[in-house]
């Protein structure tokens, strides 16, 4: 129990030296799931938003799959990336395995299904309400997708914000596409599961700590923005 | 910005260069949802110029009978026309979608005859943005550029009587004000012909009468007006025209004076007495 | 308005994917892709290793530090440019099915048996590995496997089959197969108080041993030798063979194997280069 106690100790110390290869870290990590979730808010948004709004053959199938593969496992994820980037499978060419791009596309894959799967929610109940005025204005089919998309923001801004949530705490998608090389595609959780297979748990567990503060601190900065927004111009 | 004077659409359509959609035509309109038929058969001519307000009890179909004027819901038989043009895809298949449509990707029918018309709800269905972005919206569905858009959704809501918001949030304003909001939305495309769906059913006295006035603006201003109401008293001061419905026919249409003085039909002399029309 | 906002987001979104990839998009330093093991980077061997050889040569390396079963197939795919693992039977396969180029030694430690100082099978001074193996058996003490395919999981097959026994009907009771990596098996160790084998340099390292601690050692069978093999270009064309070649010969000659000699952990050196 005590390990606890040195873990925040260690924790502190880290950030309070600055530590070189703890900004390094904190900073692939934020890089490469920023990225991710920005990437897959730019494709689930308007996914997830169509999915709601228009009837297409398989809708029903595309809104369950979304449902369900909220739910995929990391490590499955990055198992298929892998293959698909290896040089033995179909992007080998590409020579993108072992590197953040490659990191970035598996949490991509990761965190769209939640993306759209909680953007279509939104956009139906939004579009419960909107419906017939929208129609009564004129607005075309994509037009009326875009106006729903953002007036339910805050709401999405939450969905969004889930799908960070779940990049960057995953250890199994980027261990493997990664290869948690060091000075290159060496992550938070990636650095964690290294330290404790190193017996080096105090360590692992600050870095924990640390990388908590850190979801923390976007969430606060997010909702904050949000808040901000709010007030100015709702 | 447009005089307030008597205007009649005709004088506008020309102004605008394209052909009006007036008159709206409505040819042995049928309408049945669940099983019932709500709407028998019902054959009305609207033209451009008198007030028009629908009257009748709760239950009449009135509500009903605005949305497919509006292309909102398509009649199960029958047909719209608008300036004798056939109402987008109103003729194929007949049948109705009662509650709604989902967008398909085939789009909207009639749009262009859509965008000539406005339509303001009981309760009004703002968006979540500020009271001039609200009012803008429209504009900018149709293309024009922001900064122009910007003003003349201000003039919108100077003529409703709404500038001192227009930063507000829609959605803080009272009721009376988003209902004037959803007016100024709907008069900033300059439409010509706006459908009120018993508009001011949630308000108080002093927010109808505001509501009431802009409607007479509007008017005024060259825009037909289609009304719905149970409310006698509303209908007396607004009425130029009155149809009267009752589950779901049309029973009497006349001028207003009329209508109330002498009306043809007892359900319509039992409704003016203020009594149940069962 | 939201056209303006998606493509302020999308902008920079690519262009990070675009500095984050390599290739004609980044100006590349010459570098090779190792496929190696956890021993030799949990004990902060190559942290020690490549900063030489990079500030001699100009190459840096990234390791990809995995078992050895998913190291070979790194280094098959041609997912990397050089191969370092310590199970020379696997090695040689590889080599004679055409991935590899040549196998060379480099260097070699031992791996030991480690258990809670308490000792219920009652190891302590043996140095017969297998004898050692048959007691746990005979005691049903909890044993942890790596159960990975890794060099160190057959190497334990090894001794096992040199004992005369099979410990997979006991999988799930005493045998314990974690699956995993040598650190999290030795957690598993520490946590359940179980005996497990390991390499020497692993260990070392090791940070949470509890109170577990080295109780078998010395058994001329527990020899652990370490190879490296360049991943054939003839095979993978786009392999940096001319860089991954530079690094074994560097690996192997004096300045290299000196390198190795000389690291230290709490004074102990942990690999003993071997190179001809």
């Amino acid at each position: 129990m005590d390990d606890f106690g040195h873990a925040f100790a260690l924790a502190f110390e880290l950030i309070v030296r600055l530590d070189a290869d703890l900004l390094e870290i904190v900073g692939l990590s934020l890089q490469v799931s920023l990225t991710a979730v920005g990437l897959a808010a730019l494709i689930g948004l308007p996914l997830g938003a169509a999915v709601a709004l228009f009837r297409f053959p398989g809708r029903v199938a595309v809104a369950a799959l979304l449902n369900a593969f909220m739910g995929l496992p990391p490590v499955v994820v990055g198992l298929i990336v892998y293959l698909a980037l290896s040089r033995a499978g179909p992007l080998g060419v590409l020579g993108l395995l072992f590197t953040p791009a490659a990191m970035i596309a598996a949490q991509c894959l990761l965190v769209i299904p939640i993306v759209a799967a909680l953007t279509a929610q939104t956009v139906a109940d939004l579009h419960e309400e909107y419906d017939e005025a929208l129609r009564s204005l004129a607005a075309g089919p994509g037009q009326a997708l875009l106006t729903l998309l953002w007036d339910g923001r805050h709401s999405l801004l939450t969905a969004v914000l889930a799908g960070f949530g779940r990049a960057v705490a995953e250890v199994g998608a980027v261990m493997i596409v990664g290869g948690n090389i060091n000075h290159a595609t060496r992550v938070m959780t990636t650095a964690i599961a290294l330290e404790t297979s190193k017996g080096n748990l105090a360590l692992a567990l600050g870095l924990g700590v640390i990388l908590i503060v850190l979801a923390l601190t976007i969430n606060l900065a997010a909702l904050a923005l949000r808040d901000v927004a709010r007030a100015q111009h709702a | 910005m447009p005089e307030p004077r008597n205007v009649t659409a005709r004088d506008r359509a020309s102004g605008l260069g394209g052909a009006t959609i007036l008159p709206l035509e409505l040819e042995g309109v049928v309408f049945e949802a669940g099983g019932q038929t709500l709407i028998h058969a019902l054959s009305a001519r609207f033209n451009a110029g008198p007030r028009t307000i629908v009257l009748g009890p709760n239950g009449a179909g009135k509500s009903l009978l605005l949305r497919l004027c509006h292309g909102l819901l398509r009649p199960s038989r029958g047909r719209v026309i608008w300036h004798g043009r056939q109402d987008g895809h109103g003729q194929q298949d007949g049948h109705g979608h009662p509650g709604g449509e989902r967008l398909d990707r085939a789009g909207q029918p009639g749009r262009e005859t859509r965008r000539r018309q406005a339509m303001v709800f009981q309760r009004p269905v703002l968006l979540r943005r500020s009271a001039l972005a609200n009012v803008a919206y429209p504009l900018a569905l149709r293309g024009m550029a922001r900064a122009e858009a910007r003003a003349r959704a201000a003039e919108a809501l100077a003529r409703a009587g709404l500038d001192g918001l227009a930063g507000r949030p829609a959605r803080v304003l009272s009721g009376g004000e988003q209902q004037r909001l959803a007016l100024a939305r709907a008069w900033v495309t300059e439409p010509e012909i706006l459908f009120l769906d018993e508009p001011t059913a949630s308000l108080d006295p002093a927010a109808t009468r505001a509501v009431e006035e802009l409607v007479l603006q509007i008017h005024a201003a060259g825009t037909k007006i289609v009304m719905t109401t149970h409310d006698l008293g509303q209908a007396r001061r607004l009425a130029e025209e009155v149809l009267f419905l009752h589950q779901g026919r049309l029973i009497e249409r006349s001028p207003a004076a009329a209508f109330f003085a002498a009306p043809r039909t007892p359900e319509a002399a039992t409704f003016i007495k203020g009594e149940l029309v069962i | 308005m939201i056209q303006r906002l998606l493509v302020a987001r999308a902008l920079p979104a690519l262009a990070l994917i675009a500095g984050l990839a390599p290739g004609p998009l980044r100006a590349e330093t010459p570098a090779i892709t190792l496929a190696s093991t956890t021993s030799t980077e949990n004990s902060g061997l190559f942290a020690h290793l490549l900063p030489q050889f990079t500030q001699s040569t100009g190459i840096a390396v990234r390791v990809v530090a995995v078992g050895t079963g998913q190291a070979l197939r790194i280094a098959r795919n041609g997912d990397a440019d050089v191969l370092l693992v310590h199970h020379r039977p696997s090695e040689e396969a590889f080599v004679a099915e055409g991935y590899g180029v040549r196998r060379h030694d480099v260097m070699y430690n031992d791996f030991v048996l480690v258990g809670p100082r308490a000792d219920p099978a009652r190891l302590r001074g043996l140095d017969d590995a297998a004898a050692a193996l048959a007691r746990i058996a005979a005691a049903r003490a909890p044993f942890a496997s790596r159960g990975d395919d890794s060099g160190t999981h057959k190497k334990e097959l090894d001794l096992w089959a040199a004992a005369g026994l099979d410990p997979s009907a006991a999988s799930g009771s005493w045998y314990r197969e974690t699956g995993s990596g040598m650190g999290a098996t030795l957690n598993a160790a520490t946590g359940m108080g179980a005996y497990a084998l390991s390499d020497r340099a692993t260990w070392l390292a090791f940070r949470n041993k509890g109170d577990v601690e080295v109780l078998v050692e010395g058994d001329p069978r527990l020899f652990n030798p370490y190879g490296v093999i360049l991943v054939n270009p003839a095979r993978h064309p786009h392999v940096h063979a001319r860089e991954g070649q530079a690094f074994i010969d560097w690996l192997v000659s004096d300045p290299g194997q000196a390198a190795i000699a000389a690291y230290r952990l709490d004074g102990r050196q942990l690999f003993f280069p071997n190179a001809d």
